[in-house]
C-alpha cells in the first residue's frame, strides 16, 4: 500500500482480495428475485397509506371534504394537515445558511400548497386499492394563485411570493470571497463572459420511495423500514418529529432500489407514516407511485450562472467571478442550500486560479425542492469551469488541451490549497489527460474531425479534465458528523461478521468490504458476512452519499481489525507461553517468531476468547472491535473524459461516436465495481447532456411527471465506452481510496457539451445550453443558417 | 382465474381490475417481479406469459387466465442458475437490482428468439427496460455471456 506513513495500516494485507475484480456476494438474492425491498416486506395486519396531493403549484386550500371517502368500506381514516401538523414536527434542513429565511415545512400542507405534488392529506385503508379509491373520493377545493416559476423573475420587485410570510423569494445568499478577485481582473488582458444555465433534473431511481412503520406498543418503540440512503441520519432526525426517544426508534433500509441522492433526505411521508403507525397502533405502509416520485421526490441541479473569467493572452486563467441563482423550489430540504455552495467551492476545477468570487442566491419557487442528485453541486462546477476553459481556448485561438495543461498544477504541488480554500489531497491531472488522449488515439481523432469537417459534417471533439470532492468528510465541515463507523466481530466459530455504518444500496460494499476484511484478517472471503442498513445492528453510521462509503467505512473496518489483531496477539502470547511482542501475525495465523508449526488460527483464538478459561489476567473475553474513522480531509478524485460526436444537420440529433474516460479514484478495492460506477455515472450524464430536463409550465404544472415525458437513457442511447484509470492514492485514509460513485457523472456532461459546441463551432455557435435535444440543436443550427 | 405460475397451478377469485403483477406479488407472494412505473415503460415488471415477455403492470390477471407465467423466481432449476442469471452475476450486470428481474426476463426472451445477437441487437432487445444504475454496458455483456453459454 502506498499511503503516507502517518496513515499506513499496521496490519499488512495478504491474499490479494484487495484490488481484485470480483463478482458480488450480494447478487444471488437479487438475480433470483428473492431480495426484500420495502414493498416486498410481509407485515401482518399492515394498512396502506396514499397521499392526496396538490394539482396546483400555488393555491389556498378552501376546504377538504372527506366524508364520502371515509364511508368507503376498508377506509380506516383520512388525515389532513389540521389533524397531523400539530402532532408532528417540521421537516428539517440540516444545512441552513446564516441569515437565510426558512418557511415552516409542515409534513402536510396547512392553509396553502406550494408545489404540484404537495401532500395535502393522507388516506389509510385496509388495502392499497381501497386507499386509491378513497383518494378519488376526497374532494379538495383550492383557490389557485399566481405561481412563482422563473427564479430570475422571482427576484423582481413585483413578483408574487412563494411564501408571502417571508416577504421575499430569496431563501438565502452565500458569498465566497476567494482571494484578490478585483486585483486579478485588473491584471487580466481580457475578460470573457458566459451565462450558463444548468437545467433541473429528476433523479428517477427505478424503485420509487416507500416506507413502512410498525409500532410495538409493549415496548413503546417503532420500527421504520424505508427506502433510504441514510437510516442513521433518519434515526437522528425523526425522533424529534414524531416525539419518541431516539433509543425507541429502529430504522432499517432494506434492499434499496437506487438513490442517487434522491433518498438522502428526511421526507414528510416518512414522518407521517411513522406517526400514523403509532396513532392507529397498526403497521402502515406507503409505496410511492412514479408520478409522485417525479413530483415529490427531490430534484437536482437548476442553476443559472453569470460568469466572468479573467485571462492572459497566453491562456493563463487568473480568476472567475460567478453569480449563481439556484432555484431551490418551495422548501429547503435536508441539504438544499449546501448544493450550490459546493458548486462555488469546486469552481476552480483542476486549475491554479488566483482568485474566485462566487455569489449564490437561493430562490424559492413553486416547484419541488432541489437537493442532492448524483454529484450534488460538483457537476455544475465542473460543467461551468470546463465550458469556460473551452471558451478561453476558442477566444484565443488556442488548443483546448493546451489551455488546460497551462493552468494545471504539477503533481509535486499537492497538497494544494485552492483559491476557494479547499486542500486538494493528491493528484496528477496531466497523467490522466495523457492516458485519455492515448486511448482516444488523439492525433488520429483530430485528423478524423478535420476530414469530416471538410466533407461538411458537424463533427466535434470535447475534453473535460475534472476534479471532484469525495469521502465527505471531516466532521468539522459536516452538519451531523462526517466520520464513519465499522465493527468487526470474530464469532466463536471463527467466522467473521463485519458491520458497517455506511449504508450501501447497490454500490456493492457487501463485497468490497468483505475483500478488505478477508485480506486484513487473512481469512477466506466466504467466511465473512457484511451487515448494513439497520440501526439495530449498525449502532452508528453516517451512511452513503458523496462517494464516502469505501474511503470512510472501509477505513473504519481496517481500524477495527487492527484493534482485534492487537488483542489476539496478547491472547496468542498467553496460549503459546510467549510475549505479545514476539507474536507474529501472517496470513491469518499467530505464531512465535519463526515458529510457524505451532501457529494459532482465528478459529482457535476465537474459541479461547469466548470460552474464556485460559485468558491472561486483565484481558476481556471476546474478539470484537468497533471504530469511528474520522478523516483528516476530503478526497479529490479526478480524471479526463474525451468525447467525439457527430451532429445531424437535418435533425439536430447528436450521436456519440467515441467515449473515452480515464478516472483516478485512488486505490481500487474492486475494479469491476469501479467500472460499474463509472459506466453508470457517465450514462446518467449522457441523459443530462442529451435528453433530460425537468419542465414546469408557466403555471407551475409539472410536464415531466413520468417516464413518458421525462426521458432517461435506454440501452440504445449508451455507446460503448473506452475506460482507463490512473492511480494516485489519497493520503486521507489508510486504504488510499478516493471514491468513485459520482466521478462519471461529473466528468461526462462537460465533455459531451464541449464536443457538441465544437461540432457546431463552424456555424459560429459558441455556447448552447443543456440538454442537447434534437429540437434545441436543430433550432440553433437553423438560427445560424446551417441547415442543409 | 387459473394461472400456472412457474409450473404451479394457482387458482384464485380476483377482482376484474387486479393487474397481473398484483396477482403475482400479492396473491402468489412472488415479490421478485417489481413495479417501477405502472405505465408499462420501465419494464421492471416484465414476466413471460406463454413464452412472451409481457409487462405485467399493463395486463390484467383475468387476461392471463389459462396461461403459463414464468417469473424470475421460476428461472433457475434444481438450484442451478439460468445462463442469463449467471451472466448478470459474472458480468456485474446489476447494481441496486431493482430493474434486474425484468431485465433478465426480457433477456431470456431475446435469446430464445436470437441465440447470437450482436451488441446492437441486444440494445434493441432491451429497449423496453430502464436501468438507472449500470449504464447498460455490463447488462449487454451479461446477455452476451448467456448467449455464448447457451451455444456451448
Amino acid at each position: 500500500m502506498s499511503v503516507t506513513t502517518e496513515n499506513a495500516p499496521k496490519v499488512k494485507a495478504s491474499q490479494g482480495y484487495f484490488g481484485r475484480a470480483m463478482k458480488r456476494v450480494e447478487d444471488p438474492r437479487l438475480i433470483k428475485g428473492i431480495a426484500t425491498y420495502v414493498d416486498d416486506l410481509k407485515i401482518p395486519g399492515v394498512l396502506h397509506a396514499e397521499f392526496v396531493r396538490s394539482p396546483h403549484a400555488n393555491a389556498k386550500i378552501i376546504s377538504i371534504k372527506t366524508d364520502t371517502a371515509k364511508k368507503l368500506r376498508g377506509v380506516i381514516g383520512i388525515f389532513t394537515g389540521a389533524d397531523v401538523n400539530e402532532k408532528v414536527g417540521t421537516i428539517p434542513c440540516a444545512s441552513p445558511i446564516p441569515g437565510g429565511k426558512t418557511p415552516e415545512h409542515t409534513v402536510l400542507a396547512g392553509a396553502r400548497v406550494y408545489f404540484v405534488g404537495h401532500p395535502v392529506a393522507v388516506v389509510v385503508a385496509e388495502t392499497r386499492t381501497i386507499a386509491r379509491d378513497a383518494l378519488d373520493l376526497t374532494d379538495v377545493d383550492y383557490e389557485p394563485l399566481p405561481a412563482v416559476i422563473d427564479p430570475e423573475k422571482a427576484l423582481e420587485k413585483d413578483s408574487p411570493l412563494t411564501h408571502p410570510e417571508l416577504g421575499t423569494n430569496v431563501a438565502f445568499t452565500w458569498s465566497l470571497p476567494g482571494g484578490d478577485v478585483d486585483g486579478a481582473f485588473k491584471e487580466a488582458d481580457s475578460v470573457l463572459k458566459l451565462r450558463i444555465v444548468h437545467p433541473r433534473l429528476t433523479p428517477m431511481a427505478i424503485e420509487p420511495r416507500g416506507c413502512a412503520a410498525s409500532w410495538h406498543a409493549g415496548e413503546s418503540s417503532l420500527t421504520l423500514w424505508t427506502s433510504t440512503q441514510i437510516p442513521h441520519l433518519v434515526r437522528t432526525l425523526l425522533p424529534g418529529l414524531i416525539r419518541i426517544p431516539e433509543n425507541k426508534l429502529r430504522v432499517v433500509a432494506p434492499e434499496v432500489g437506487g438513490g442517487f441522492g434522491s433518498k438522502l433526505n428526511l421526507y414528510a411521508e416518512e414522518a407521517v407514516v411513522s406517526h400514523l403507525a403509532m396513532r392507529l397502533d397498526r403497521p402502515v405502509k406507503w409505496i410511492e407511485g412514479r408520478r409522485e416520485n417525479a413530483a415529490a421526490t427531490v430534484h437536482g441541479r437548476d442553476q443559472i450562472a453569470d460568469n466572468e473569467i479573467a485571462i492572459q493572452k497566453d491562456g493563463t486563467v487568473l480568476a472567475i467571478r460567478s453569480k449563481i441563482i439556484a432555484d431551490v423550489g418551495s422548501y429547503c430540504q435536508l441539504l438544499t442550500p449546501a448544493i450550490p455552495t459546493l458548486t462555488g467551492l469546486m469552481l476552480c476545477g483542476c486549475y491554479k486560479l488566483k482568485a474566485v468570487r462566487v455569489d449564490v442566491t437561493g430562490v424559492h419557487t413553486n416547484k419541488m425542492s432541489t437537493d442532492a442528485y448524483r454529484g450534488a453541486g460538483r457537476p455544475e462546477a465542473a460543467y461551468m469551469i470546463e465550458r469556460l476553459m473551452d471558451l478561453v481556448a476558442s477566444e484565443l485561438g488556442l488548443d483546448p488541451v493546451e489551455v488546460r495543461l497551462k493552468n494545471m498544477p504539477e503533481s509535486t504541488e499537492f497538497p494544494l490549497t485552492t483559491a476557494t480554500g479547499l486542500l486538494y489531497d493528491s493528484g496528477n491531472y496531466q497523467h490522466a489527460l495523457e492516458k485519455a488522449q492515448e486511448l482516444a488515439e488523439w492525433p488520429k481523432l483530430i485528423k478524423e474531425r478535420d476530414a469530416a469537417r471538410k466533407a461538411g459534417r458537424l463533427f466535434g471533439i470535447g475534453v473535460s479534465t475534472y476534479v471532484e470532492i469525495c469521502a465527505l468528510g471531516p466532521s468539522k465541515i459536516m452538519a451531523a458528523g462526517g466520520w464513519e463507523w465499522g465493527c468487526v466481530r470474530i464469532e466463536i466459530s471463527g467466522k467473521v461478521t463485519v458491520i458497517t455504518g455506511a449504508t450501501p444500496h447497490g454500490q456493492g460494499q457487501e463485497t468490497s468490504f468483505a475483500q478488505i476484511a478477508a485480506d486484513w484478517l487473512g481469512v477466506p472471503i466466504e467466511d465473512i458476512v457484511v451487515l448494513r442498513g439497520d440501526t439495530a445492528t449498525a449502532h452508528f453510521g453516517r451512511d452513503t452519499y458523496g462517494s464516502r462509503a469505501t474511503a470512510l467505512g472501509g477505513s473504519a473496518i481496517v481500524m477495527s481489525i487492527e484493534k482485534i489483531v492487537e488483542k489476539a496477539k496478547t491472547l496468542a502470547a498467553a496460549l503459546l507461553k510467549s510475549t505479545p511482542k514476539e507474536i507474529e501475525f501472517k496470513d491469518g495465523k499467530f505464531f512465535v517468531n519463526g515458529d510457524g508449526k505451532n501457529a494459532l488460527g482465528w478459529g482457535q483464538l476465537a474459541s479461547e476468547a469466548y470460552i474464556a478459561k485460559n485468558l491472561p489476567p486483565g484481558l476481556e473475553p471476546g474478539l470484537e472491535a468497533s471504530s469511528f474513522f474520522e478523516p483528516p480531509n476530503c478526497t479529490f478524485p479526478f480524471g479526463t473524459h474525451i468525447v467525439a460526436v457527430d451532429v445531424d444537420r437535418e435533425t439536430g440529433q447528436v450521436n456519440i461516436l467515441k467515449y473515452i474516460a480515464v478516472d483516478d479514484c485512488g486505490k481500487q478495492v474492486n475494479p469491476l465495481l469501479v467500472e460499474g460506477q463509472v459506466q453508470g455515472g457517465i450514462a446518467q450524464s449522457v441523459g443530462a447532456a442529451l435528453m433530460e430536463h425537468t419542465v414546469y409550465d408557466e403555471n407551475g404544472q409539472l410536464l415531466t411527471g413520468e417516464f413518458m415525458d421525462y426521458a432517461i437513457p435506454r440501452a440504445k442511447d449508451i455507446p460503448d465506452f473506452i475506460l482507463g484509470s490512473t492511480e494516485t492514492p489519497s493520503p486521507s485514509n489508510p486504504l488510499g481510496v478516493k471514491g468513485v460513485g459520482e466521478a462519471g457523472t461529473i466528468g461526462a456532461t462537460p465533455a459531451i457539451a464541449n464536443a457538441v459546441v465544437d461540432a457546431l463551432s463552424p456555424l459560429g455557435i459558441r455556447h448552447l445550453d443543456l440538454p442537447f435535444t434534437p429540437e434545441r440543436v436543430w433550432r440553433a443550427i437553423q438560427e445560424k443558417g446551417g441547415g442543409s | 382465474v387459473k394461472i400456472r405460475v412457474n409450473g404451479m397451478l394457482r387458482e384464485s377469485e380476483v377482482e376484474p381490475r387486479l393487474l397481473l403483477v398484483q396477482f403475482l406479488r400479492e396473491v402468489c407472494g412472488l415479490t421478485g417481479t417489481h413495479v417501477g412505473c405502472e405505465t408499462g415503460i420501465c419494464g421492471a415488471c416484465t414476466v413471460l406469459v406463454d413464452g412472451n415477455a409481457v409487462k405485467s403492470c399493463t395486463m390484467l390477471a383475468v387476461q392471463a387466465d389459462g396461461s403459463e407465467v414464468t417469473t424470475v423466481e421460476g428461472l433457475s432449476s434444481n438450484g442451478k442458475l439460468h445462463p442469463v442469471q449467471e451472466g448478470f452475476w459474472e458480468c456485474h450486470g446489476l447494481q441496486c437490482g431493482y430493474c434486474t428481474p425484468g431485465m433478465i426476463m426480457t433477456a431470456v426472451q431475446l435469446l430464445e428468439r436470437n441465440g447470437s445477437p450482436s451488441h446492437d441487437e441486444i440494445r434493441h432487445g432491451l429497449d423496453g427496460n430502464l436501468c438507472r444504475c449500470t449504464g447498460y454496458l455490463h447488462i449487454i455483456d451479461a446477455v452476451e455471456y448467456a448467449a455464448k453459454k447457451g451455444r456451448t
